[in-house]
């Protein structure tokens, strides 16, 4: 009995072997595990047998049934995974074809300049302040110690608004920086402690407007970002560090920077932030034109006539102020050679943000 | 300021390569913009952050020559040959210089004349190529009309020196033969960009005292004695100040019988390199002192006065111009004066608008035989309010506006009589006249190195102050620990007190170098960090809005009455509308402040219809109102502005969505935005406004408070556009009530634990209906148990009716404790249904 059943594994097992479909699959497993397969004869007189010999034989002919129905199971699995691999054959498409894309637009540069921008600073400390735009002559320069008359007025041209009545030597115009917004923030900051006021640092972006030709390096309106903090002990060194962290955030780690002695009415000492040129390393390019440097922001210690214009004792408190145009800063980065594209809104020019 | 180095090197001494020096003054605040070489050699390669131009002369190839002969050239009236020795050998050389006609003939000179003498095989600067600027040229040995040619005598074009190319130069008489001319004359220009801190260095000895604080040069002061021969001017002319604070000083000297004629050359040259004409040896002394030492000066034909004195010594007033007084200005203008125009006069009228200009009666001329020579100092404001009146910028006014010590007055007027008695072969009247009612406040400022530190962050000693202060002529006296400071004579720009001692720090950082003050953290208390909910409120627009698919644009905030009327329909009669208005716009399409950005964005689709099928854009900016009533005059308004037109999605090799766009998509667009902002309650009411079409219209409240206006373009507005046909909708949001109402805070509801009940319901109502009102009907009636209506169809057609619309909700009933019974739900349908029916009319529609 027990060789009839090594028989019949070895003949259904050889049997097997070359089956390769799901139909002659069908064919083995009726033929070998099927109802009136000599297997399942041998199952239905397993009674017949004596009680000595109806354990052993029971046990092996489950064994082979058992081994039966693994090589079958790993036949079946053989034949379907062949299957999917002749389906996927046909299966081909041309990766090359562009995918579906969702429609999305993009934010203007300057936006994205400023919020690097305000992103640097705020990490630092400042939060951002915003004023008006069409001031009166006291805030844009008077109080800023540019009193009627000062020869550096000459380097702000400035766009002047008419008055129904005779507002003399205050005439509202558009602001021609943001430095105003100075002015603003800190009586506001004084007036809310008139007692020892703590620290102020902010960051004063928003739009400035100039008379000049509009030219593709000059424009009539342009986005400014001031900063300003004031505090009792803020020395040049902090303002030296404070901006040479802002140009290592924004222009890569290995940014240099150099302060050149410069003059602005509302600070002393005032210099220019120039950095190493990034675009060049150095060396010189068009970009930089030849200079090896890009000239970034202008800055100083905020000058005693301003603090004491905006509430605070400069016997007592000092403070440091910047101020620099973010979309000079992005032509820059981006090698764009006329400032005009940016109120232009050519879509052909925005797409590419 | 264009500063020959030559010039330069008289006042201070310069061991510095120029390029160094250079950048030493850029970095102190004297910005060097250009390096012009005129003769001396250029740096290689690398050079220090300076642009440089200009063109040196080679030693070997350009020289000195003596033109010892002129003769006629035998072929051709207008040239000439010359013989001429370079030092080495004689050469004969052809020219055809104008100024050297006038030697033709005349045998053997003597002295000879003095010229620049290029070589067989020099580079020159080729004067005949017009299209490049500095194109250079090599001289080559060639036949004209006969005669040999392989060097030349050179014009100062073509060593670019000037322009000028009408005749070649003629060296001083002093110039040694053979020398290279490099070395003889070589410059180089530093061009310095003057801010009005330093108007004091808008001259040469100015930028000598820089140089010499900041590289430790030696400082070398002029004489400032002239020699004086002649009869006293005592008793010979007077002076009267009117108003000393619009005229502190005035001083004048004489010098007789000058003799009109040229400068010697290298005076003339000095002239040109810093940009100023030479016109006569008078002229240019008072020029080139104004130059060398910062005080400008008048030169007045003393004869002239005389005569309008009737032969008496003449009295020089200086006042204010009375009203309807006028001058003729020497540039031949008549001058309507201001009262504010302070005048030289004499007794019979004005001379010269002060500080400014001079008047062409009194002007030095060709007979000007003796000449009265002014030196005084204005108040800088008037001169200031008298170049922009009179819009007469003048190399005078330039320094006299930014601010001239009178101390330089005396110093100036003593320096040029000496140089015109130098050149003119005048005699010098002996002494001067000079009023001086009013010297400048002395000021003296307390400074301690407590305040250095706290200022500066750096610490000195108050020695080290003092010394650094004394190498810009500081006087300094240490008491202790403090240190006071007086301001040398020649500047004015050293306030008082606090802010006296910030002027100084500028000065002692500057001479102690900003680059070695070292760098450090903000070490003070962290302020209150109070964020900016208005922007960030903006920023969460701009991201969500460009993330479904709007490009973010940034407009012209200018702009003019006509552009904005453009978004009314033309057959309106036009708005009267009060605009800020610009007292001096640039251009006539930029003339006021807008007050409407939908006209703003109409004008960015109309510039890319072109270019784009689909164009969605969005602006955050101000809208610009006068505003009579309030504290302050001007209204700015932040609004965002959506505008939407052509086709829904781009072309696509799969099928894309190329139906237009219309008011649904720019309806779809807010609802997405508000949701972001999770503003609830927010209602669409059919509207009218200007610029809209009167049936694609609707206001957006929130609570009934008004939050902007959104439809299509009237196609009306449209029709002032060029545009296609497509429609265009547009959305104007009020920047101040969205940040009024979006709360941060929200609330989340849980996620039911039973499952929910689907369920369509499909109603026929008129069609007037508005849809919102029969969703709102069922989501009250619905209540709490009702999570979700979402309308999926409309439908009109005939088995309907007449004016009759089917809309079709998809409803989910949701119970957040139990499963709902099929009882439950059709209770609750039963009551919408009956509401519907009740207040609109509603009936079920039968499928």
């Amino acid at each position: 009995m027990e060789e009839r059943l090594d028989l019949i594994r070895i003949e259904a097992l050889s049997a097997l072997e070359p089956v390769d479909d799901e139909k002659s699959l069908e064919n083995w497993q009726v033929k070998y595990l099927g109802r009136s397969s000599q297997l399942m004869e041998i199952f239905k007189a397993l009674g017949t047998l004596s009680k000595e010999e109806k354990p052993i034989v029971g046990r092996t002919a489950n064994q082979v049934k058992v081994a039966l129905e693994a090589a079958s199971g790993e036949k079946e699995n053989l034949i379907n995974q062949r299957r999917i691999d002749q389906v996927l054959e046909g299966e081909k498409i041309d990766v090359t074809l562009p995918g579906r894309r969702t429609i999305s637009g993009s934010i203007h540069p300057t936006t994205q300049t400023l919020r690097e921008i305000y992103r640097v600073f705020g990490d630092m400390g400042f939060q951002i302040y915003r004023s008006r735009e069409v001031e009166t002559d006291e805030f844009n320069f008077q109080l800023l110690n540019f009193p009627p008359h000062h020869p550096a007025r000459d380097m702000q041209d400035t766009f002047f608004i008419t008055s129904k009545q005779d507002r003399g030597d205050d005439p509202l115009l558009l602001r021609t920086h943001t430095s105003p917004g100075q002015i603003h923030a800190m009586l506001e900051h004084t007036k809310k402690y008139p007692e020892d006021p703590p620290p102020i640092r902010i960051i004063l972006p928003g739009m400035c407007y100039r008379y000049e030709q509009i030219t593709s390096r000059s424009e009539i309106q342009f986005n400014q970002v001031e900063g300003l903090a004031v505090g009792k002990g803020i020395t040049f060194g902090d303002l030296k560090g404070t901006l040479s962290n802002f140009a290592r955030r924004m222009f890569g780690q290995e940014a240099k920077t150099r302060f050149r002695a410069s003059h602005f009415p509302f600070t002393e000492p005032s210099a220019e932030m120039d950095v190493g040129c990034f675009l060049c390393g150095g060396d010189g390019c068009s970009v930089c034109k030849g200079a090896g440097w890009l000239e970034i922001l202008g800055c100083g210690m905020v000058h005693p006539t301003v603090l004491e214009n905006g509430g605070f004792d400069p016997e007592v408190y000092s403070g440091f102020a910047f101020g620099m145009g973010p979309e000079r800063i992005t032509m820059m980065r981006h090698h764009i050679e006329d400032i005009r594209y940016f109120w232009a809104n050519d879509l052909r020019f925005l797409d590419q943000f | 300021m264009k500063v020959p180095i030559s010039w330069l090197k008289e006042y201070v001494e310069i061991t510095l390569p120029i390029e160094e020096l250079a950048y030493k003054l850029t970095l102190a605040g004297l910005e060097v913009e250009e390096i012009r070489y005129v003769g001396l050699p250029q740096p290689g390669e690398k050079q220090q952050a300076t642009k440089i131009s200009g063109f040196s002369w080679n030693p070997e190839e350009i020289v000195i020559g003596e033109v010892r002969e002129v003769m006629p050239h035998p072929d051709a009236d207008r040239l000439v040959l010359c013989r001429l020795d370079d030092g080495k050998q004689e050469h004969t050389v052809l020219t055809g210089a104008p100024n050297l006609f006038p030697y033709l003939e005349k045998g053997e000179l003597d002295p000879p004349l003095k010229v620049a003498y290029a070589r067989e095989g020099a580079t020159i600067i080729d004067a005949y190529n017009e299209s490049k600027d500095m194109a250079l040229t090599t001289l080559k040995r060639k036949k004209i009309r006969g005669v040999d040619s392989y060097s030349m005598a050179c014009s100062e074009r073509e060593l670019g020196i000037s322009e000028e190319h009408e005749g070649i130069i003629l060296l001083d008489q002093d110039a040694p033969t053979g020398q290279a001319l490099a070395e003889y004359m070589g410059d180089a220009v530093l061009d310095i960009a003057i801010t009005p801190n330093i108007a004091r260095a808008a001259s040469i000895l100015g930028v000598a005292r820089e140089v010499a604080a900041i590289t430790g040069g030696k400082l070398i002061l002029p004489s400032l004695e002239p020699v004086m021969e002649g009869n006293p001017i005592k008793g010979r002319v007077s002076i009267e100040i009117k108003d000393p604070e619009l005229n502190p000083r005035f001083v004048l000297g004489l010098i007789e019988n000058v003799e009109k004629k040229s400068s010697p050359y290298w005076v003339q040259r000095r002239l040109k390199l810093a940009g100023i004409r030479p016109i006569d040896c008078v002229v240019d002394a008072t020029n080139y002192t104004m130059l060398e030492i910062g005080e400008p000066l008048h030169a007045f034909d003393y004869d002239v006065l005389l005569e309008r004195a009737g032969g008496k010594p003449p009295r020089i007033i200086t006042r204010r111009a009375k009203s309807g007084e006028t001058l003729t200005t020497l540039d031949d203008v008549e001058r309507k004066l201001d009262d504010f125009t302070v005048l030289v006069t004499d007794q019979s009228g004005p001379l010269s608008l002060a500080g400014v200009m001079g008047g062409a009666d009194s002007e030095v001329g060709e007979k000007t035989k003796n000449v009265l020579l002014e030196g005084a100092s204005w108040n800088y404001v008037n001169i200031r309010r008298t170049v922009s009146a009179q819009g007469l910028p003048s190399e005078a006014a330039y320094r006299f506006e930014r601010g001239v010590h009178p101390a330089i007055a005396s110093q100036g007027v003593q320096r040029c009589l000496e140089w015109m008695r130098k050149w003119t072969g005048g005699v010098v009247a002996q002494g001067l006249v000079d009023e001086y009612p009013l010297p400048p406040f002395e000021t003296r400022v307390k400074l301690t190195p407590g305040d250095i530190e706290r200022w500066l962050g750096i610490s000195l000693s108050a020695v080290e102050i003092g010394e650094l202060l004394k190498k810009l002529d500081f006087e300094v006296t240490i008491k202790k620990d403090e240190l006071v400071v007086g301001t040398p004579p020649h500047r004015l720009d050293i306030g008082e007190g606090m802010v006296g001692k910030a002027d100084l720090m500028e000065e002692i950082a500057r001479v102690y170098g900003y680059d070695r003050i070292p760098e450090t953290n903000l070490a003070d208390e962290l302020p209150l960090q109070a964020g900016n909910r208005a922007l960030e409120l903006e920023d969460k627009i701009r991201d969500k809005l460009a993330g479904i698919g709007l490009q973010e644009i940034v407009t012209y905030r200018i702009t003019s009455p006509e552009a904005e009327l453009r978004v009314f329909p033309p057959d309106q009669s036009s708005p009267e509308l009060d605009y800020l208005e610009l007292a001096n716009p640039i251009s006539s399409d930029k003339t006021v402040m807008r007050r409407s950005m939908l006209a703003s964005l109409l004008e960015i689709v109309e510039k890319n219809r072109r270019n784009r099928e689909r164009i969605a854009l969005f602006e955050i900016g101000s809208e610009f109102f006068p505003n009579g009533e309030n504290k302050h005059p001007v209204e700015e308004k932040l609004k965002l502005a959506i505008a939407l037109t052509g086709v829904r999605t781009h072309l696509s090799w799969q099928c894309a969505d190329r139906e237009l766009m219309d008011f649904y998509d720019l309806k779809g667009l807010i609802e997405e935005l508000l949701a972001d902002l999770h503003l609830g309650n927010v209602s669409y009411t059919p509207d009218t406004a200007t610029s809209f079409h009167p049936g694609k219209c609707a206001r957006i409240e929130k609570d009934g408070k008004y939050l902007g206006i959104m439809g299509e373009i009237h196609p009306k507005v449209k029709g002032n556009y060029k545009l296609a046909e497509a429609p265009l909708t547009a959305a104007i949001l009020d920047m101040e009530t969205l940040l009024n109402e979006v709360d941060d805070l929200f609330e989340v509801e849980s996620i039911p634990a039973q499952p929910p009940v689907l369920e369509d319901l499909a109603l026929v109502v008129d069609d007037d209906v508005p849809a919102q009102t029969v969703q709102l009907l069922i989501v009250q009636t619905g209540g709490k148990t009702l999570a979700e209506v979402k309308l999926f169809d409309v439908y009109r057609g005939k088995q309907l009716g007449e004016g009759k619309k089917s809309l079709a909700y998809s409803l989910v009933y949701q119970h957040p404790e139990k499963t709902l019974t099929d009882k439950e739900v059709a209770s609750i349908r039963g009551s919408i249904v009956k509401r519907l029916e009740k207040e609109l009319g509603a009936q079920l529609r039968s499928w």
